[in-house]
């Protein structure tokens, strides 16, 4: 799953490859752009202050990715309707 | 006849009709009978009113509306089908007929058919594209299920989610077969594909829509045509769970992916937590590596261009030196008095100057004067004189050794001159004999020639004669005496 993921980022066009703020990107486009970080660095093709740079951004995505990654609860709930047809949610418990 | 007619009973039609309908309620009770569909409607009540028939006979039924609602297919004229209900009676028309209880189809191949050709027409219309099919999310946050909320389906799609990676989850109850079965399953996608982002109900970032195995009886509710819509319509990424691997239901063909189980559907909404903890570290070994290996790279650089450097504090303290020397100079000596300096200077070299420029022509001059002497006529009387006086001693010399040089070549000319006279033709004419010359000077010495000139000189011993040839063919004889050679040289002097 993890490597078919990975694949299909990287074909992903819309995603943003440098600068947007972290906090609001998905998982997905914070692994992608950690991806293609660390990839510059192992090519080596950076100078110092652009590798320094690129290696605090990398800290930031990872340290995103980790936070979601352990956003990590199985929380369910159901929807109920109540006789307006409003919806509400109330935990299920799926005995 | 009356009184025959009066021993029997009479009833009135209601008490025959009654006890008709008591007859066969009791006679036939539950019922299951076979038989085709014809003259299908559909009453505003909502119940339904039709006929089965085969090829011998009709019977009337009627379905009601509580009835009608469980069906799992759509009945319809045409499909044959078979029914379990009631025999019954309606004293009010003279009529029987079966209240249907349940219904299905009479064969696999009946409903089959029937779902063949709504996929087909389905599909016609673009629903199961392979182009609307979308990518899922590699990290939903909030998952929408739309199934039952009890039973084993929602229970392992939980689990199996809870394993890999635990996620908020919303479940929007809906019956998945029977009664209302597809009205509620297409309004659950509806609901949730219609759900505004950042509302009170979070909007799901993926839909799973899941039911257990079961006959396709069971699970047609999933081949409803407004069931199939709405998954296709969804604005949200829908993945399709129902039935085992075997069952292909229609909203498979229109959902985004289809899962082959409730179990594969949950791995297929979420990665494994674990594997994606592993990538990241596995990333955050490679990115602290990678920057390692640029700053080792660097590094090397930097060493190998500081060996070509000199120690910085020795160029510092040069440099300081240097420093410390121009300020204490400068301190020394302020602008102004640099200038003052400077022009001093320049007006004393500018005075050089002049005196330098005047000497110079001083020393030409006497240079030109020294040379001016030196030009004096005695100078060149002097090297005539000697000139003279040379050519006055050597004028001597030249004479003695042309004189003596003179004398060499007469005696030489004397010797050559005698030698010559010795070997000519005097010495020869002296002995006796002549030259025979022509009027050119020419010598003829055969006869042949003598005859062709008009003058002949003879030369003697002592002189020349002129004489005319004359053809004779005598011989000449040696005998002749002298006299007569005179005597013939007289002749011919004659003859001349």
């Amino acid at each position: 799953m993890a490597k078919s993921l990975a694949e299909s980022l990287k074909s992903d066009p819309a995603r943003p490859t440098t600068d947007a703020a972290v906090a609001s990107m998905s998982f997905e486009e914070a692994l992608a752009e950690l991806e293609l970080i660390v990839q510059k660095l192992e090519r080596g093709q950076l100078d110092l202050d652009a590798a320094i740079k690129a290696y605090e951004r990398g800290t930031e995505l990872r340290q995103h990715c980790t936070t979601k990654l352990k956003e990590a609860e199985l929380r369910v709930e159901k929807l109920s309707f109540d006789a307006a047809g409003n919806a509400r949610l109330q935990p299920l418990d799926p005995a | 006849m009356s009184e025959t007619s009066s021993n029997i009973a009479e009833y009135s039609v209601s008490e025959l009709a009654f006890a008709l309908k008591r007859t066969v309620e009791d006679s036939f009770g539950l019922v299951r009978v076979r038989g085709e569909i014809s003259g299908f409607k559909r009453a505003a009540s909502g119940h339904v009113y039709l006929a089965l028939k085969d090829d011998r006979a009709v019977l009337d039924a009627v379905a009601w509306r509580n009835t009608l609602g469980r069906l799992a297919f759509e009945p319809g004229d045409g499909l044959e089908v078979i029914c379990v209900g009631r025999l019954t009676t309606y004293p009010g028309r003279s009529k029987y007929q079966l209240v249907v209880e349940r219904m299905e189809p009479a064969g696999i191949g009946a409903l089959l058919a029937q779902l063949d050709e709504r996929r087909r027409r389905l599909e016609a219309e673009g629903l199961f594209d392979v182009s609307r099919k979308r990518p899922l999310p590699v990290l939903p946050g909030v998952i929408g299920i739309v199934t039952s909320p009890t039973g084993s389906v929602i229970r392992d799609i939980l689990h199996r989610l809870e394993e890999r990676f635990p996620r908020r989850v919303l479940v929007w109850p809906v019956p998945v077969q029977g009664e209302g079965a597809r009205e509620a399953i297409a309004a659950a996608i509806d609901g949730f594909s219609g759900m505004p982002e950042g509302g009170a109900i979070p909007r799901p970032d993926l839909i799973i829509v899941a039911r257990g195995g079961g006959s396709i009886e069971d699970l047609w509710a999933f081949n409803e045509e407004i069931v199939v819509r709405a998954a296709a319509a969804c604005s949200i990424p829908l993945i399709s769970a129902v039935g085992h691997e075997t069952d292909t239901t229609l909203i498979d063909l229109a959902a985004d992916h289809r899962a082959p189980t409730p179990t594969a559907a949950a791995e297929m909404a979420v990665p494994v937590r674990r594997e994606l903890m592993l990538q990241l570290d596995q990333l955050r070994m490679r990115q602290q590596a990678g920057l390692g290996r640029t700053i080792d790279e660097m590094r090397r650089h930097v060493d190998g261009v500081a060996r070509g450097l000199a120690h910085p504090s020795r160029l510092l303290g040069t440099a300081a030196q240097r420093l410390d020397d121009l300020s204490e100079r400068l301190r020394l000596r302020p602008p102004a008095e640099v200038v003052r300096v400077q022009r001093l200077q320049l007006l004393g070299r500018g005075a050089r100057l002049d005196e330098v420029a005047a000497d110079m022509i001083r020393r030409s001059t006497e240079a030109l004067s020294a040379i001016s002497g030196r030009l004096a006529i005695e100078t060149l009387t002097g090297r005539l004189e000697t000139g003279l006086s040379t050519l006055a001693r050597m004028s001597p010399r030249l004479d003695q050794a042309t004189r003596g040089r003179l004398r060499a070549y007469g005696e030489r000319v004397e010797a050559l001159s005698a030698l010559c006279h010795s070997l000519g033709p005097q010495r020869v004419l002296e002995r006796g004999y002549v030259l025979v010359r022509d009027e050119t000077g020419s010598l003829v010495t055969t006869a042949d020639d003598a005859k062709s000139k008009a003058h002949l000189s003879i030369v003697f011993r002592d002189a020349a004669l002129n004489v005319v040839p004359e053809l004779d063919e005598r011989p000449i004889t040696r005998r002749r005496p002298a006299g007569n050679r005179s005597k013939t040289a007289g002749k011919q002097e004659t003859l001349l």
